[in-house]
């Protein structure tokens, strides 16, 4: 596995640097970097962003991107395909390490500790920094082992009866728990696609995160799991930071604080979910959101 | 069976809609302030018998607006754009109520058959209401929210007219008591103007919404 983290120094380009013409890495090609508007920072927030760019092999995927995600807020982020959002959703807890090809400059701090910095480990991280994918994605064991599995490997729980408690705890909280509760021994495998997204869930929340990424979590879900989805990420927000990947405009304007729009690997406006969606400041924004591109 | 059109061709129908609406009720409001300098009860009558087509088109744009909500979800300009509309058509059709209300108003003043007195003169309000409503309608057809921050200048105008009528009807009503019905009734007709004037305040209010994304209120 290839893998390149440049740490950046205290002299990051700041988002207003960024109308600069910046060359893109081992090419001749010049593209624009589009300067950010909207909010992108916040007050204390639980994972700061700054200068991140992203590379697969020689070309360039993020540009020079600079973002905070708040404690308690359920960020999403939209764009059209190939626009870097969930290329910046895996950066967050270096799922792009499994990309041989991928390469990661900037600094990415999780509580003020730099993520990429050689002395991370990433398992304890990605307990931390927890991910839903698009598909559910169970293991083929029982819906309690596949909730346990997170808590036994991160030696979360001594004893049984702990680890009992975990798992109550989490599929509760997942919504999931009165649904299952009488076949904790049945494969996970064999419950519904909104009842295996519930419980990836779960099993993401078993390892006490402090943030859960969801990369198109409802995209293979019928309205009815897409809305018990939703109302999950609502009462999730109250304790964990979500960020949320969607192609689903009105999931994005119906789960999210803030909204972050991508275009062509720039982070092109950040901003409260209802003026994003009422009134967004960047024409791009306005042009992918009412659908004329995109 | 109802067409499925493209959300921007539903967007351009609406739109048209909407101009023709506005179109339709300012050529009714320029009626009825001539029908207060002349009094013609067949005018007055054809304005009121024609309400109806204001009526209709106006549940018409409401029933689109509806529609488009439910199957398009709007988002930004597209759905600031559906709001003002709902909002301005709803202006629109109680600025035809205040055109009727000013025919039958007119109606009743003939009725009286009052040789003594002297109309009041309404052309300078009524030209003011004409102007502040024609602006809204400009101001919405070109998108033009700095045209439309400038209506509730004129209104003050319009609010002072008004009350100079509501003072003056006072004194006539002093200097000629037997007939308060007819005085009231002139007053009346300053008020109705009054409250076009209003409305056309309100519609460029929803201007500066659709183009500028900001809810104003101009006091």
């Amino acid at each position: 596995m290839q893998r390149t983290v440049e740490h950046a120094s205290s002299a990051f380009p700041t988002l207003l640097d960024s109308d600069a013409v910046a060359t893109q890495s081992g090419s001749s090609k010049i593209a624009t970097i589009r300067e950010t508007v909207g909010t992108p920072f916040v007050d204390n927030p639980r994972m700061t962003c700054r200068g991140v760019e992203v590379y697969y092999g020689e070309k360039r995927a993020i540009n020079n991107l600079s973002i905070d995600i708040a404690n308690n807020e359920v960020l999403a982020m939209i764009g059209p395909s190939g626009c870097g959002k969930s290329t910046f959703l895996r950066c967050l807890n270096r799922m792009n390490d499994t990309i041989a090809s991928c390469t990661v400059k900037g600094n990415i701090q999780l509580d003020g500790t730099d993520i990429y910095h050689p002395s991370v480990d990433v398992v304890p991280l990605r307990a931390k920094v927890g991910m839903v994918f698009q598909k559910p994605n169970p293991f083929p064991k029982s819906i309690y082992d596949n909730v346990a599995y997170g808590p036994k490997i991160h030696g979360l729980t001594s004893t049984k009866i702990e680890l009992d408690e975990i798992i109550e705890t989490s599929l509760m909280k997942a919504g999931l728990w009165d649904e299952v509760k009488d076949r904790l021994q049945d494969p996970g495998t064999g419950l519904s696609g909104g009842q295996q997204q519930r419980l990836c869930i779960a099993r993401a929340i078993a390892v006490s995160p402090e943030v859960i990424l969801m990369d198109e979590p409802c995209s293979a879900l019928d309205p009815i799991a897409t809305a018990k989805i939703e109302e999950l990420i609502a009462e999730l927000r109250t304790q964990f930071s979500i960020v949320i990947v969607t192609h689903a405009m009105q999931q994005a304007a119906r789960v999210s604080q803030r909204t972050a729009y991508f275009h062509l690997g720039d982070l092109i406006e950040v901003g409260a979910t209802e003026k994003v969606f009422t009134n967004p400041l960047h024409q791009l924004t306005e042009d992918y959101i009412t659908g004329r591109f995109g | 069976m109802d067409h499925h059109f493209t959300f921007p061709h539903e967007l351009a129908r609406l739109n048209k809609k909407l101009l023709y609406l506005s179109a339709m009720v300012e050529e009714k409001i320029r009626l009825a302030t001539q029908l207060i300098a002349s009094h013609d009860h067949d005018a007055a009558q054809s304005l009121i018998n024609s309400d109806y087509e204001v009526d209709e088109l106006e549940v018409e744009i409401e029933e689109d607006c509806l529609k488009i909500l439910a199957l398009h979800q709007p988002v930004a300009g597209d759905l600031r754009f559906i709001v003002t509309v709902i909002k301005i058509n709803n202006e629109m059709e109680r600025i035809a109520d205040m055109a009727v209300n000013i025919a039958m108003r007119v109606d009743n003043i003939s009725k009286f058959n009052h040789a003594a007195a002297t109309s009041y003169d309404f052309a300078p309000m009524s030209a003011k209401v004409i102007c502040m409503l024609q602006k809204s309608i400009d101001s919405l057809v070109n998108r033009d929210s700095v045209t439309a921050k400038t209506i509730f200048l004129d209104d003050d105008f319009v609010d002072n007219y008004r009350n100079k009528c509501y003072e003056d009807i006072k004194i006539r009503i002093k200097k000629d008591p037997e007939h308060p019905g007819y005085h009231i009734n002139t007053y009346l007709l300053a008020r109705h103007l009054e409250r076009i004037a209003d409305r056309a305040v309100n519609i460029a209010e929803e201007v500066v919404y659709l183009v500028e994304g900001t809810i104003t209120r101009f006091n």
